[in-house]
């Protein structure tokens, strides 16, 4: 069987005919194989939804109770039988829970690997690489201008600011799923052990995430903090908020962003961003490239993000690659700064 | 070079005008010369480094990594030495070797000075090789002088005269005298030494501009406290001339940006005889008549200007201000004052080239609202076409640098609008490139199916950042279709955005599909309330362009 019968772009994003599934899909559909809890991979109004056990705790913190008719929790390794189809949940590494969904038919394997990246990251379960005859790859940092450096590195930054500013309150956008909660596991990592702040609206996600047993430390609610006990510590909050009148309640606060595009100046400075911190939970270009060549795939499709990059280098590496224009993916990451998104 | 591309970079992300000049006077406090006085000419725009073109950067990095990735990247950053500093794989060092030091700001310089054309690209290299990120990028921003980060030269005065409790004005009277790295300015600033002094016979004075005038401010000004002129669509200039030291007379053509383009108008330099410092509007006159702008353009950025170019394109000053006469510095007079001492200067002169720019006469603001209507009956006449606007300035106005407050006022004629349909998008460049910031626009028309959208012109600018985040987000939502960076926006009747567009001019294009092409086109306004249907027509556009290029 080649490989664009058993997986292909369809409207409501990739097909598998023969297992009966969508993975990831935009539009609602009978069966669907969810690679992680983003809002724009894991959607409500499925029939059934196949996905880890974070994933779908996720998505019913998000949708409520009734976000799907039916769910059903995969275990990273864990092999099911659709159809003819055999598929297998392996670590993504992107944010808790995320995996890469191999579908094996008639003895060829394909990895959707949904968004991954291969960065150390505390809070998550580490990328596996899974071998395969065809790779799917994100390319939300496509281009080698992407490479995101240590993100502890980038802790040291915002440390050494707020040392340097201790009549200030720094504040930092930090995507409510993942971002957050990497950036807190790394303060502590860092040594940093006084109170950090929260925004309202993470406070659920970031419990979760303490339930399933990762130690973030003590966390406060903004609300009801006064604004002179802000002086000098760290809040979290979501991109959308560094920018509103929410932040009136800080005195004289430094913006920060911790996200892969701080690494373009312009992006920073658009935002009004004061103190961009490289952080990202995508793979970047060396990423990318080394776990296409890792997973020994003799082709590559390339899903959302900048495809043309990747499929051209992929091309100079003598693999077989192409762009699978699939609409509705990332599109958060880059319109992030005034919609409540993850990247 | 790490303390300045430290600096350089504090910069590029400080958006506060004060916390910018605290950064850079604190680095001139900190940097030791000769660092810092490079740092100031690198500020200031003083330092050129002929060799070091974008095109040598380019040949770097296309040593260094695949082409068609450089190009994407390129595309993306939008900043050639940003997407160069990021993307520039450093060599392998030979076992056993240390990092070499980075080579200071100084260092940078003087070699960059010294060095043939032939050895820069290896040097260039191993430089790149040394620094880390912001290292390569301060070092490709400084050596190709392109800085574009915030800093206007005034500001870099600013902050170095806040060294000594200085007024900055006192820096730029002396500017034009001094050289980098300003060893004696600083020793003056920090009291080590005299006030240097400028022995320029001809030096540009920093000029004076205009805010654009808004419906509002009109009702909290009186016609009385100001002067109205026709704004010409020339060239804004600054004619000066002076006796050097041997008493010889030496003459100067600037642009508004202190450029030396004396070069380019040889046939202007025998009328500027008269020692005196012009701020006036270049034109080209034929038979008298002021000749459009762009018939004014090709006389522009010529490698060689031909007596025939001089001939054809006869050039021409006309006067708005006078900042010197002989010897004596004008720019503290009153406007109304200085323009006085400009009719005598310009009689004086008796110049068929340089001539004394109209005023318009006008006793209240429905006067000069008619004015500008109709320049032609207001005393333009002829030359009516070349009008661009009207220009107020405050009777009791100094000459001051740069774009004072409350000053001089500048009111353009009623640019053209309609209201089209956006179609497609495209991302833009530089700090849009991640957002769809490239428009293009089109209004109805009978098609073979009915109605149907031509498009008339693409337009990236007019919109507010905020506007530019809404109509990003609405390209996001409502893209049909994908073509590479062009995405397809949903333009329906019922169903899509309507742009209100204003433009300067229309003409006939064949190599349109609408058959008309506009000048100068950007969003004057997003037309949410307005559903797609209600836009405009193409026969709008074909009845403007009977009346516009009528007139």
């Amino acid at each position: 069987m080649r490989p664009q019968d058993i997986l292909m772009p369809a409207a409501a994003g990739l097909c598998c005919k023969a297992g009966g599934f969508h993975i990831d899909p935009v539009r609602p559909v009978e069966r669907a194989v969810i690679t992680h809890g983003h809002s724009d991979h894991a959607r409500p109004g499925h029939g059934a939804v196949l996905a880890t056990q974070e994933t779908l705790d996720m998505m019913r913190l998000r949708y409520g109770e009734n976000f799907a008719r039916s769910t059903q929790a995969v275990t990273y390794g864990e092999e099911i039988r659709l159809g003819g189809v055999g598929v297998r949940f392996h670590p993504a590494g992107h944010v808790l829970g995320s995996a890469q969904i191999g579908v094996t038919c008639g003895g060829t394997r394909i990895v959707a690997s949904g968004d991954y990246k291969d960065a150390r990251d505390p809070t998550c379960t580490p990328l596996e690489i899974v071998p395969c005859d065809v790779f799917i790859t994100e390319a939300t940092f496509g281009l080698p201008v992407f490479r995101h450096g240590d993100a502890s590195e980038e802790v040291k930054k915002l440390l050494a600011s707020v040392k340097l500013f201790p009549e200030r309150a720094h504040l930092v956008g930090a995507y409510s799923l993942g971002k957050a909660q990497r950036v807190i596991a790394l303060l502590r990592e860092a040594g940093y052990d006084a109170p950090v702040y929260l925004h309202g609206a993470m406070e659920e996600i970031t419990q979760y995430y303490q339930s399933r047993g990762i130690d973030l430390g003590e966390l406060r609610p903004v609300q009801g903090t006064k604004k002179a006990d802000l002086a000098g510590t760290i809040t979290l909050a979501p991109p959308s908020a560094t920018s509103d009148l929410w932040t009136r309640r800080f005195p004289d606060p430094v913006t920060a962003f911790a996200s892969g595009w701080m690494r373009v100046r312009a992006r920073a400075r658009q935002r009004g961003i004061e103190l961009p911190l490289v952080i990202s939970d995508h793979a970047d270009w060396d990423g990318l490239t080394a776990t296409i060549a890792a997973t020994g795939a003799g082709e590559v499709w390339v899903t959302h993000g900048q495809e043309d990059a990747l499929v051209h280098w992929c091309r100079s590496q003598g693999l077989a690659a192409r762009p699978l224009d699939l609409v509705g993916y990332g599109e958060e990451d880059e319109a992030a700064a005034t919609n409540e998104a993850e990247a | 070079m790490n303390r300045f591309a430290e600096l350089l970079d504090r910069l590029a992300y400080e958006p506060g005008r004060n916390n910018k000049l605290r950064l850079i006077t604190a680095y001139f406090r900190e940097v030791p010369d000769p660092d810092r006085g490079y740092a100031l000419a690198a500020l200031t725009g003083a330092l050129s480094f002929k060799h070091a073109k974008a095109g040598l950067i380019r040949d770097l990095i296309s040593e260094r990594a695949d082409p068609e990735l450089f190009r994407l990247s390129y595309d993306y950053v939008g900043d050639l030495s940003e997407t160069v500093a990021l993307m520039w794989p450093k060599a392998a060092l030979p076992a056993g070797h240390n990092n070499p030091p980075p080579p200071t700001l100084t260092e940078v310089v003087t070699t960059l000075r010294t060095r043939g054309k032939t050895e820069l690209p290896r040097q260039l290299s191993r430089w790149l090789d040394e620094l880390d990120e912001t290292g390569r990028w301060a070092l490709l921003k400084l050596v190709t002088g392109a800085m574009r980060i915030g800093i206007s030269a005034r500001l870099a005065k600013t902050a170095a005269a806040a060294l000594g409790g200085n007024d900055p004005h006192e820096i730029e009277l002396i500017w034009p005298g001094l050289s980098p790295p300003y060893l004696d300015l600083f020793a003056w600033l920090e009291g080590r030494g005299d006030k240097p002094v400028n022995r320029d016979p001809a030096p540009f004075r920093p000029v004076m501009l205009a805010h654009a005038i808004e419906d509002e401010d009109f009702r909290n000004l009186d016609p009385a406290d100001f002067i109205a002129e026709w704004k010409w669509d020339g060239i804004r200039v600054q004619a000066v001339s002076g006796r050097d030291a041997n008493g010889h007379m030496q003459a100067r053509l600037y642009s508004r940006t202190g450029e030396d383009i004396t070069g380019s108008f040889p046939d202007l330099l025998p009328s500027l005889r008269l020692p005196g410092a012009i701020d006036g509007e270049l034109l080209v006159l034929r038979d008298g008549r002021v000749q459009s702008f762009n018939v004014l353009q090709q006389r522009l950025n010529r490698k060689v200007v031909s007596p025939k170019l001089t001939r054809e394109f006869p050039i021409h000053l006309r006067a708005y201000d006078l900042l010197g006469d002989d010897e004596n510095d004008l720019r503290e007079l009153p406007f109304a004052e200085r323009r006085k001492r400009l009719q005598a200067f310009v009689k004086k002169l008796d110049d068929p080239r340089i001539d004394l720019s109209p005023t318009i006469a006008f006793d209240s603001w429905d006067a000069l609202v008619a004015a500008r209507a109709n320049p032609a009956g207001a005393g333009a006449g002829e030359d009516a076409d070349a009008v661009e606007g009207v220009m107020l300035k405050r009777r009791e106005a100094p000459y001051l640098p740069g774009r004072p407050k409350g000053q001089w006022w500048k009111w353009k004629r009623d640019p053209h609008l309609i209201d089209a349909v956006l179609m497609y998008a495209q991302r833009g460049h530089g700090k849009r490139s991640s957002y769809y910031s490239d428009y293009t626009f089109g209004v109805w028309t009978d098609g073979e199916d009915g109605e149907q959208l031509v498009p008339v012109g693409k337009a990236y600018f007019g919109f507010t950042d905020e506007e530019l985040l809404q109509i990003d987000r609405f390209v996001r939502r409502n893209t049909t279709e994908k073509f590479g960076p062009v995405r397809h926006v949903v333009h329906e009747p019922d169903q899509g955005l309507v742009l209100e567009v204003a433009f300067e001019g229309l003409q006939r294009s064949p190599r349109h599909k609408s058959g008309v092409a506009m000048r100068f086109p950007r969003i004057s306004r997003l037309r949410w309330d307005k559903p797609p249907r209600e836009a405009d027509r193409l026969e709008t556009l074909e009845r403007m362009l009977k009346t516009v290029t009528g007139n």
